[in-house]
């Protein structure tokens, strides 16, 4: 069988037999979720281990019609970038079904079924190489999430659910009008034969006509990322949601804008990519540093990791936008770093709103006294996102301001302070949890980690290290990939690709080489 | 124009389900006087079975395709998606009407009859091919469905939306007559080929007459589907009349008005495409911003139908617009979606309303999730469906449709058509935010279990739309088929 389509079936009947369990059984839900989710995860290993790393293009793919008129086609595949993002979804989600075991006792049924369905629609994402499938995944992703945050949220849960799901939806037809325009121009949906079919020449747009496409898409990657100042209901929806849904929403969900800015907007409009780049990385920069200003000032935990986020982001956009090998390698590094601490910072703070049902800062002292190992982990996990050398963050922001660096010198300057804000901010909040005067609430109410939560917290410190020391296992597939991109891009080729069909290289393109 | 007013078999064939309609529903109201058995449910199974056999007679006639009556009506793919479709919609009103009626002690006699002839005018308006056919049918639905709107005689809104529905019906079907009056003046013919072939001939005659008959029957087929700037009707008949009348309004007629629209205006009229284009355009447009943007502000659930019914006008007066081929398969197939998403939606709501119709509010759908979970599932898939969410039959019908606009160069209507779109998500998220994230009512404490008959008319339609979501290739390519004979 084709593993990413087997990779998609395990949610997907996960989802579907989660709802025929019986809801007198909320445990019967919980170990189903966990059974699946890990066997999903399981199936997804094998993903790096068959896939050639040789090979720049997508592979492992499945290709068979959907739809005859227009033609649609389930096409599966993967490529250097999108299987590292899979694993990302599939190894969260056991994670987040873990976290949930204790705080969900509200309609457990649904909620498991819909992190299935959420898991589903986030690896389809990540997997799809048809423009229609991926809009339907892109789609599909959203409903399960507008629940979680909208049925198992805090107080101003609606608010926040229905903002998260009109932002998106608005950004989302206005990339489906692309994709259908996209489609009368090209006969197809198929990514490839687009990519190819522009980059050999046999379709190419007005430069207003490429402007615009490139608009639409970019519009929904930039308000799901999100860079600023479309960033407005992310702190809400963070802020709002259960701890499963702000962690698959920061891990996973915002990736799927920068992974379509680099998989769709870069090569399917190069020429418009490079016209806004100069504004788009204006715009990251002011998020990075804007995003870093505000976590500081947040008494609320919860809130300061989101506008974290936001900062963080604003370097993966950088990244894509300096067109550097080492810019684009460092993007991507960073989607997953950002993922994995990110992720574990939701968690931990999931941990102690379970203990002390607070995420005010200020209701907090001392922890580090009541509850050591909970405060080492959170440390690492601090270290790890202020970018610490031998910890993941490190690798991923070094290259990216090495790529500002060799793009724009002041483009790096400028990113550079956003880390030296995050080590302020992050130091900070860390200080005024755990040191200090030791609450007498905290006291009564902050038992240390227990065996559940230790299954949760050491995949995500291992993978921390892991990733921070041995960036190989993940970094080379990456490059392959990413060069590809470049090369479809047109600009800053760092080392050849084979290609079968030489490119009608255009003569600005040249000059910018 | 060679006619002859004889008929053969074939002829016969072409016209069941006409007959068939009409000979049950005659024959409902004889049982009555004979039974004497009011509120019975009889009569719905006889409605039921009528429908069943009226959908395999126009089957049937689709096998023998072609002209009758001496090409008074025309009975090919198109025609036959449309009776089928009509007749569906039937069966949905049916099936939920059966508790209804009951809850609010109704007579079911002149109910089902009523419905059956309505439906045997709109099976008559899909096959027709003749401008006093396309009359003839409309009347009958019409006062069919005026009559079925103020069904509660003694209920004020019942009898509000009975007439003004009939009043400003009967002021559009007026218009719509001045039009076919000037067309035979002009043309010397009401058959729609022939007709056709004056307009594009070389003795066309003055175009300003062509034109006005054009645009009179545009107000009056305009009014029938509720497009705007002819849409005022719309929001306080379908709030008063009961709600599987509602279901039924939004759906049945609608379609066979569609259908009306779509042969007129693509066969007689197709050769002044370039001068409607701009009309239409702008009533698709209106229809879509007036019917998203006013639902956004409405407390009751019928009235925010009706203004999202007003918006899916809309849209498919956008594939209306494109005036190609594949805009009438996607307005064919938009149609079959919208009918299934929104009668099933009214199901639930007719569900829910209590005896008296008492709730119908927005906060009366309060914690149905906990309460009803299969109510509640069912109406999340119609209104994920009515938002336009991917593996749903209304979001493949938006597909199509934008992607014949595109196709025809429709950049901006599309553009625009999908903003509104969006919009639209809050006013339908906001009934799920009920339904899911708030603690049940007094409506909902207060709430039957589901019937069988609501239990069917609440899946049936979700598989369909999900059906149609995710394989929509057999619909359309009927559709597409279908789509061709029309010209």
């Amino acid at each position: 069988m084709n593993l990413p389509t087997l990779i998609l079936a395990l949610p997907l009947a996960g989802f579907l037999i989660a709802l025929v369990v019986p809801r007198s059984s909320p445990r019967a839900s919980r170990v189903w979720a966990i059974a699946i989710s890990l066997a999903t995860f399981a199936a997804s290993l094998a993903l790096p281990i068959v896939f050639d790393r040789t090979v720049p293009g997508e592979q492992l793919t499945l290709d068979v019609p959907w739809i005859a008129t227009p033609d649609i086609h389930y096409h599966v595949a993967a490529d250097g970038v999108g299987l590292w993002l899979v694993l990302l979804s599939t190894f969260l989600t056991p994670i987040c079904v873990l976290i949930s075991w204790r705080s969900i006792q509200n309609r457990v049924k649904e909620f498991y079924a819909f992190l299935l369905l959420l898991e589903f629609g986030l690896v389809g994402v990540f997997l799809t190489q048809d423009l229609f499938l991926f809009y339907v995944f892109w789609e599909v992703s959203l409903v399960p999430m507008y629940f979680l945050i909208g049925i198992w949220g805090h107080e101003r849960r609606i608010y926040a659910a229905v903002k998260f799901f009109l932002f998106t939806m608005t950004g989302s037809v206005l990339m489906l009008a692309a994709i259908i325009y996209l489609y009368t121009r090209a006969q197809t949906f198929s990514y490839p034969a687009i990519v190819d079919m522009i980059w050999s020449g046999r379709l190419s747009f007005s430069p207003g006509e490429e402007m615009l496409l490139f608009l639409a898409f970019f519009a929904a990657f930039a308000i799901k990322v999100p860079i600023f100042p479309l960033h407005t209901w992310l702190p809400d929806a963070h802020v709002e949601a259960p701890t499963a849904g702000s962690v698959m929403l920061a891990s996973v969900m915002l990736k799927m804008g920068t992974y379509g800015i680099l998989h769709f907007c870069l090569p399917l409009f190069p020429g418009a990519a490079r016209a806004c780049a100069p504004w788009i990385v204006v715009l990251a920069i002011i998020g990075i540093i804007y995003g870093a200003l505000v976590a500081m000032v947040q008494p609320n935990m919860k809130k300061l990791v989101a506008y974290s986020s936001v900062s963080h982001l604003g370097f993966v956009v950088l990244g894509i936008f300096t067109f550097t090998q080492m810019g684009l390698d460092g993007a991507v590094y960073q989607m997953l770093n950002h993922g994995i601490s990110t992720g574990a910072l939701f968690v931990f703070v999931g941990l102690l709103y379970e203990r002390r049902h607070s995420l005010e800062i200020s209701d907090y002292g001392g922890v580090a006294t009541a509850a050591p190992w909970l405060a080492t982990a959170f440390l690492v996990t601090t270290l790890a996102s202020i970018g610490l050398p031998m910890l993941n963050n490190f690798v991923g922001e070094f290259l990216v301001l090495q790529g500002a660096a060799i793009a724009n010198f002041k483009w790096a300057i400028y990113a550079a302070i956003g880390v030296i804000l995050s080590a302020c901010y992050m130091l900070w909040m860390y200080q005024r949890v755990f040191y200090g005067e030791v609450k007498e609430e905290v006291r009564r109410h902050l038992p240390d980690l227990n065996l559940r939560e230790w299954a949760v917290v050491i995949p995500l410190i291992a993978m921390m290290v892991w990733m921070g020391v041995y960036s190989q296992t993940f970094l080379p597939p990456v490059s392959r990939t990413t060069a590809h991109v470049l090369e479809q891009t047109q600009v800053n080729v760092p080392f050849q690709v084979r290609i079968q069909q030489p490119p009608q290289m255009p003569a600005e393109a040249a000059n910018v080489r | 124009m060679s006619a002859s007013y004889g008929f053969n078999a074939a002829d016969l064939i072409r016209f069941l389900p006409e007959t068939i309609l009409t000979v049950m529903g005659t024959l409902v109201m004889v049982l009555d006087a004979i039974l004497h058995r009011r509120g019975s449910n009889v009569f719905g199974h006889m409605s039921i079975a009528a429908l069943i056999a009226a959908i395999g007679g126009a089957v049937y006639a689709y096998t023998e395709a072609g002209p009758a009556f001496g090409g008074m009506l025309m009975v090919d793919g198109f025609a036959t998606f449309f009776r089928v479709l009509v007749l569906v919609v039937g069966i949905l009103t049916v099936l939920p009407s059966y508790r209804f009626l009951a809850r609010q002690d109704a007579e079911t006699s002149e109910y089902h009859a009523l419905l059956l002839f309505s439906i045997a005018g709109q099976c008559l308006m899909a096959a027709a091919n003749d401008l006093i056919m396309v009359f003839i049918g409309l009347e009958i639905s019409s006062i069919a469905s005026y009559v079925l709107a103020g069904y509660f005689r003694d209920d004020k809104r019942s009898n509000e939306a009975a007439l003004k529905y009939f009043l400003l019906g009967s002021f559009a079907t007026a218009f719509f007559l001045y039009g076919v009056a000037l067309i035979y003046g002009s043309t010397g013919s009401v058959n729609l080929t022939i007709v056709r072939g004056v307009i594009a001939g070389r003795n066309a005659p003055a175009p300003v007459f062509i034109g006005v008959a054009a645009a009179l029957m545009f107000v009056g087929l305009g009014f029938k589907v509720s497009a705007a700037p002819f849409q005022m009707w719309a929001p306080d008949v379908y709030q008063g009349a009961p709600t599987p009348v509602t279901a039924f309004l939004s759906a049945g007629p609608k379609a066979a008005a569609f259908a009306v629209f779509l042969r007129i205006f693509m066969t007689a009229f197709e050769p002044i495409g370039s001068g409607w284009e701009p009309l239409v355009w702008f009533s698709a447009l209106a229809s879509m911003t007036i019917g998203n943007f006013a639902a956004l502000r409405q407390n009751n659930i019928k009235r925010m139908l009706a203004y999202s019914s007003i918006a899916h006008a809309g849209y498919v007066l956008v594939a209306l617009t494109a005036r190609s081929q594949v805009g009438t398969a996607a307005a064919m197939f938009y149609l079959a979606a919208y009918a299934l998403m929104n009668i099933g939606a009214f199901a639930a709501v007719s569900h829910l309303s209590g005896r008296g119709e008492q709730y119908q509010n927005i906060e009366d759908f309060a914690g149905l999730g906990q309460k009803q979970p299969l109510t509640a599932a069912m109406l999340s898939i119609f209104l994920l469906s009515l938002i336009g969410v991917p593996l749903t039959g209304g979001f493949f019908g938006k597909f199509y449709i934008f992607k014949a606009a595109l196709e025809s160069h429709l950049v901006w209507l599309t553009v625009l058509g999908l903003l509104t779109s969006a919009v639209a998500a809050y006013y339908y998220l906001r009934i799920l935010v009920m339904m899911y994230m708030r603690e049940p009512g007094e409506a909902v404490e207060n709430a039957e279990p589901l019937s069988p008959g609501l239990r069917a008319a609440l899946i049936l339609p979700a598989l369909g739309t999900l059906l149609l979501g995710i394989f929509p290739g057999w619909v359309l390519e009927f559709a597409g088929k279908s789509a061709g004979l029309v010209k």
